[in-house]
């Protein structure tokens, strides 16, 4: 029987993640399908506007603070979420599939040893136990998972579970200021990817394959991307030939991505591929083979040669923006 | 340097995925099984780290009998040693976690190398599930690694950039593709390993936290709409796109 539900919210640069917001919205009503109290967490220095998490069900949020927590440190911000969730007895822990949840969530395991379901899709109520659905083999099969330990931790994948505000409190923001902070493992510099969207937070995505011959061409990609507001995406074929930039990878070896919309240009739709964006709500392929197994999963499909159809596409965007 | 590698037998990734009768397991006929692809990245990883200041290099696997055949390929890599830890039992992570944790243990290792990801399952946990349990530092999804005394610099890949990372052995690294490029066992590597032995540890069972319930297929999406086959399909197209799906 679950009692407490807790969310770790993740921030960078001050900035509550996108990602977040969806699993204090999901976890909000998961408190209120097991009729157990929810709060958050947030590990940092200055973070801007915490109370807003109110607006997602959840009216009471945590904020240990102090500057050396500005930037991510696994040593420390791990102590400290361990140590909160066994002060706080909780014993549902939702966390977000980032990079950093993905860091912290299987260290608290350990710490509380018990069940972790990672990257789930889908989480449930069924007679007050929490059922989740996880996709495996590259999204060619799910699992529906079940946990027996008394306390519980998933993580969700980002932009699956939607956003929306459903109520217009306020949370209470309770600072906690933490006077020494474990840094034995800690990042001295993060490097970001220059003016750049990243595929895995874009709400549209634009992506190129090995149909578009070479590096150059990928000029109209990026124009077509930027007038969406959409990251660039690529496959492997072009990541390989030094087209595009690893971090650009979608697929298997790179990105899970589930965008609103995602647009495949000369990209054949091989398992692997698919792997990483089946989940995406809109799949729009431009590609000279109609047969190309990228149409059997879009939505909208052109069947032409994307170096005509790009130009136009980009041409009827801007009449329509104009 | 005594380096553990842990590598994982997983299924082709090209491969059809066909569920059991029981509804709960992968049926694994005709499945062809491979060393897991990011597990290549960190045995990279290890030979270089033994070549530039020496050391040992174990590699670890947890599973069936035929785990044997992906430790076969690693000990042809350059590998010194490796041990299997049998078991015909679906466990958990933090199950497998545990029992690898054991055996690094035993193996008085300074650092582990893991992959980022197995492609079965896709957790992406077991390199920092180990290193809780061990309490190594971890970093996660590395695409730079380097070694100075004890002092470990590397970098990770993050949502949309990356970070570099500062911090010490004993450690857990695990690797994802960018970090180096795999090389090719070689022909004298392949005899070599034919006659290493690869140890054999049965596993005491352990109890999982987590059970599946079920395994399916997910449902397969109706066909789309094919608009046209040149640029007169393209406002209709955008139409669409703002109309029917709502996304531009
Ligand atoms: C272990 C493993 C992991 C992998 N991981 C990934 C991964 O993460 N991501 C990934 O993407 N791949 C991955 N792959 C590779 C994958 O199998 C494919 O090789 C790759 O996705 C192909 O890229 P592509 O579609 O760009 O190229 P191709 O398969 O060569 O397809 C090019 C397409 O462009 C079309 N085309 C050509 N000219 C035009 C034109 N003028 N206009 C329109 N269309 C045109 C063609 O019809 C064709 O369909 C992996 C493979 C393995 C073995
Ligand atoms: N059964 C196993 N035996 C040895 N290593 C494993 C096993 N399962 C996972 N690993 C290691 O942990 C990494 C991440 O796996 P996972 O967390 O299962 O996605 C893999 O790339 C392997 O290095």
């Amino acid at each position: 029987m679950a009692n407490k539900v807790l969310i770790y919210v993740e921030q960078r640069d001050g900035n509550i993640k996108k990602s977040s917001f969806e699993v204090l919205k999901k976890g909000s009503e998961l408190a209120l399908s097991l009729n157990a109290e929810v709060e958050a967490i947030v590990i940092g220095n200055e973070i801007n506007n915490l109370e807003n998490v109110g607006v997602y069900g959840v009216n009471k949020i945590t904020n240990l603070k102090n500057s050396e927590l500005a930037s991510y440190s696994v040593s420390a911000y791990s102590e400290l979420l361990n140590n909160f969730v066994e002060e706080a007895d909780a014993d549902i822990i939702l966390l977000a599939n980032t990079s950093m949840g993905k860091d912290l969530a299987p260290a608290l395991s350990v710490k509380l040893n018990c069940g972790l379901v990672i990257d789930c899709t889908e989480l449930d109520v069924i007679n007050n136990n929490i059922i989740a659905t996880k996709p495996i083999y590259a999204g060619k099969a799910l699992t529906i998972l079940e946990t027996n330990s008394p306390k519980s931790i998933y993580t969700l994948r980002p932009n699956v579970f939607t956003v929306g505000q459903i109520s217009n409190s306020i949370a209470e923001v309770i600072t906690k200021n933490i006077d020494s902070v474990n840094l034995s493992n800690k990042a001295t510099l993060v490097t970001k990817t220059e003016g750049k969207l990243d595929v895995t937070e874009a709400d549209i995505i634009v992506s190129g394959g090995r149909g578009l011959k070479a590096a150059e061409n990928f000029g109209m990609i990026e124009e077509l991307a930027s007038l969406l507001g959409a990251a660039t995406g690529a496959s492997r074929a072009v990541v390989d030939a030094g087209w595009r930039p690893h971090s650009e990878q979608v697929g298997q070896t790179g990105k899970t991505v589930s965008p609103n919309l995602y647009i495949a240009v000369g990209i054949s739709g091989a398992i692997q591929h698919l792997a990483g964006m089946q989940s995406s709500k809109f799949i729009v392929a431009i590609n000279k083979d109609k047969d190309a197994p990228i149409f059997s999963v879009a939505d909208y499909g052109i069947a032409g040669d994307a170096f005509e159809v790009i130009p136009a596409l980009i041409k009827e965007i801007k009449k329509n923006n104009a | 340097m005594k380096i553990v590698v842990c590598v994982n037998h997983v299924p082709d990734t090209a491969t059809r995925i066909n569920i059991s009768s029981d509804q709960k397991t992968l049926d694994s006929n005709g499945v062809t099984y491979i060393l897991n692809p990011y597990d290549e990245y960190a045995i990279e990883e290890a030979l270089k780290t033994k070549e530039s200041i020496g050391g040992e290099i174990v590699a670890i696997s947890l599973g069936k009998e035929a785990n044997k055949e992906t430790l076969r390929k690693v000990l042809a890599l350059g590998v010194d040693n490796a041990v299997l830890l049998k078991t015909d039992e679906i466990l958990d992570s933090l199950s497998v976690a545990k029992s690898l944790a054991n055996e690094i243990k035993a193996q008085e290792a300074d650092l582990v190398f893991m992959g980022k990801q197995s492609v079965d399952f896709d957790n992406s946990i077991m390199g920092q599930l180990v290193a809780a349990l061990l309490k190594f530092n971890i970093v996660s999804t590395a695409i730079s690694f380097n070694l100075d005394g004890n002092k470990i610099t590397a970098e990770r890949e993050i949502e949309g950039g990356k970070e570099t990372i500062e911090t010490t052995i004993p450690a857990v690294i695990t690797a994802q593709k960018g970090l180096n490029e795999p090389r090719y066992a070689s022909l004298k590597g392949i005899m070599a390993a034919k006659k290493k032995n690869i140890e054999e540890k049965e596993i005491t069972s352990t109890n999982n936290f987590v059970n599946v319930l079920e395994m399916k297929k997910p449902i397969a999406k109706p066909a789309g709409k094919i608009v046209g086959v040149d640029s007169s399909a393209v406002p209709e197209l955008v139409r669409l796109l703002k109309e029917e799906a709502k996304v531009i």
